[in-house]
């Protein structure tokens, strides 16, 4: 028989090959109700009593949300939010509204129940909205819950297949976490959409997911491209063949990152690189990945400013920073001053509108601006050094003169600082590279170290934004000669100056970039956490061809 | 006491959904006064503090909504809830 391809849409990248096993259809059984017609009113009559299933509900309700908060205390961030949604609805009073009302009229629990979600899952189901639509499914979830808590749905084991493709209608989101992912391949629906909550817990997961799918049959083998949004039916040879081998290819590369992570960046000639860690949300980043990487190269503390009403203070940002700071036990930490500005805004800080904000007061401009917003940070920062080994990076500068205007601040912060009788140092201060200016006449600006922001100074080089259209999209290329060749000049004022040099934009977290940028004499990069491994392979295959 | 209104627009990229109508009713809960809001100018009032008739508006990113507070706390609330929206729900997006 001939393969059949089912062609949906990308839910969670990944590749799997497996047996197809259907999850067993929940069956729903609830009293059949008896209506009548009296005038214009419809009755609806079950053999019941009103005040039994009331509590009935109400014990299947809490039922439900005790099940809810157990499965809730297994999962990871995500998918503890995603129940806590759930839990919210079962919470809520207006919930059941519809159905309080019905059993009153003499309907059962089960039936009450069901009408009454049901009516609110078609209402989601009919949104315009995809994201509004794809809610449907976190209250068909609950619906199920619920009915089960209350007998009216029958449980049936579902065999667990090692490597299998799970295929669903729309697989719920408390069905995906009570799943072993650690044994099963992937998830095909034959509805769904990558909006939903199943689809996000597969992509944080690494779950391979189609979705959209339309018909899928329930046994056989099948091959599951995430990515493409494809599952094949029973593959031809070939086909199988072809899939195997990309799976291999990406298990052992998956393989050779793990096994890298941990170990010391060495390249294939026997020369350590420092591979650090940009950091955004320190909550998000585990110890066991600070303990594999060589400290953090850039902490970006606008951080710190998202989400909240007013500016954090002075204590606020300490905190944030020690606390860091301990995590890291002694590794290299570089803290990058607020870096706003331009295009991005901040909550609380009213900025000018400008014609171009790339070329306008961001970073370190805007903070020499705003004492009020910078000088909390440099006493915060001052304080910290205190404790350990910190590093300050200030954004966009251009010029030698906004280096010493930001060392004044330092200094007189310092003197303050000491003048109360607060513990507090001055620690190294540096400056990211960003500006084309800065790296053409670096050898002007006497900072004691250098961090190349290859991102900025890739569009500002080009004059083309990331962003662009085809063609200026296009010009913004990180390895064109231009702005290699202003990497390279950094690379070479800090071999002859002393001056320590990384690298933290996007290239550093790329193995093709990796290879010419140690080609160039840099030996600290700073990556994003999720490349960590992939940039260390990279690292140790440098240089094996050579020989 | 009259009931005190505010304005606020959803800017929010995916709309008053999930996450940000649990936060939306958890804050308007956290004060004794009646919340209630809609789609300004003219839309259906509903309970500020029910997750179910807040995510059921399906309020879309763009939205004009209108809040309206009465009792006490009323003035705070509606501060403090223009400003979650305002904050994206504290949400880290893009």
């Amino acid at each position: 028989m001939a393969e059949r391809v089912l062609r949906g849409r990308p839910g969670s990248p990944g590749l799997a090959i497996g047996p197809l096993v259907r999850l067993p259809k929940v069956s729903v059984d609830y009293i059949r109700p008896t209506i009548e017609q009296r005038g214009d009113t419809l009755l609806i009559r079950e053999e019941v009593e009103p005040a039994v299933e009331r509590d009935r509900l109400e014990a299947a309700l809490e039922r439900a949300r005790q099940e809810l908060a157990a499965l809730a205390a297994g999962a990871d961030g995500m998918g503890t939010e995603i129940l806590e949604f759930q839990l919210a609805l079962l919470d809520d009073p207006a919930l059941i509204e519809d159905a309080t009302a019905q059993m009153s009229n003499g309907v059962s629990a089960s039936s009450a129940w069901q009408h009454t979600i049901y009516r609110q899952i078609l209402s989601y189901e009919d949104a315009e909205d995809e994201y509004f639509r794809a809610r449907a499914g976190d209250l068909r979830d609950v619906a199920v819950r619920v009915a089960r808590a209350l007998g009216a749905v029958e449980d049936r084991p579902f065999p667990l297949l090692p490597g299998a493709i799970v295929v669903d209608d729309d697989l719920s989101p408390s069905s995906f976490l009570a799943l072993d992912w650690s044994i099963l391949g992937g998830v095909a629906l034959e509805r769904g959409s990558a909006s939903s909550h199943v689809a996000m817990l597969a992509r944080a997961r690494g779950v391979p997911m189609a979705v959209n799918l339309g018909e899928a049959p329930e046994s056989g083998e099948g091959v599951l491209d995430g990515e493409a949004g494809v599952l094949v039916v029973r593959p031809d040879p070939a086909t199988r063949e072809a899939y195997a081998r990309r799976l291999d290819e990406r298990r052992l590369a998956q393989a050779e990152e793990s096994a890298q992570l941990t170990r010391p960046a060495v390249t294939a000639a026997g020369e350590r690189v420092r591979v650090m860690l940009n950091i955004d949300d320190p909550a998000a980043v585990s110890d066991a990945l600070l303990d594999a990487a060589d400290g953090i190269g850039l902490f970006r503390t606008e951080f710190l400013y998202l989400g909240r009403s007013s500016l954090p203070d002075e204590f606020d940002q300490f905190q944030a920073y020690y606390a860091l700071l301990q995590r890291l036990r002694g590794k290299p930490f570089i803290i990058r001053t607020l870096d706003v500005g331009g295009d991005k805004a901040l909550p609380g800080v009213s900025l000018q509108a400008e014609t171009n904000p790339f070329l306008g007061l961001r970073g370190l401009r805007l903070c020499l601006d705003r004492p009020e917003l910078f000088r909390p940070q440099v006493r915060a920062l001052l304080r910290t050094a205190v404790f350990g080994p910190i590093k300050v990076m200030l954004p966009m500068v251009a010029t030698a003169g906004e280096l010493r205007e930001a060392e004044d601040v330092f200094a007189t912060c310092l003197a303050e600082l000491l003048a109360e009788n607060a513990e507090a140092r001055m620690p190294p201060l540096g400056i990211m590279v960003e500006t084309p200016a800065a790296a053409v006449a670096i050898d002007l600006i006497p900072a004691d170290f250098f961090s190349i922001g290859s991102n900025d100074l890739t569009q500002y080089a080009m004059a083309a934004s990331r962003d662009g259209s085809g063609r200026v999209a296009a010009l913004n290329d990180p390895l064109h000669p231009a702005v290699l060749r202003l990497i390279g000049r950094v690379v070479e004022h800090g071999r002859a100056s002393g001056a320590e040099v990384s690298l933290c934009g996007d290239m550093a977290s790329d193995p093709a970039a990796v290879d010419v940028l140690l080609r160039l004499g840099l030996r600290r990069l700073s990556v994003a956490p999720a490349a960590l491994g992939r940039v260390k392979l990279a690292v140790s295959r440098h240089g094996a061809g050579d020989a | 006491m009259t009931a005190l209104r505010a304005e606020v627009v959803i800017t929010h990229p995916t709309g008053l959904h999930a996450r940000p109508a649990v936060k939306f009713t958890k804050l308007a809960k956290s004060f004794p006064a009646t919340i209630r809001l809609r789609r300004a100018p003219d839309g259906e009032w509903v309970d500020a503090k029910s997750v179910v008739k807040v995510m059921g508006l399906k309020f879309r990113t763009g939205t004009l909504v209108e809040l309206e507070a009465d009792g006490e706390g009323a003035g705070a609330a509606l501060a403090e809830l223009r400003a979650l929206v305002e904050r994206d729900f504290d949400e880290i997006h893009g």
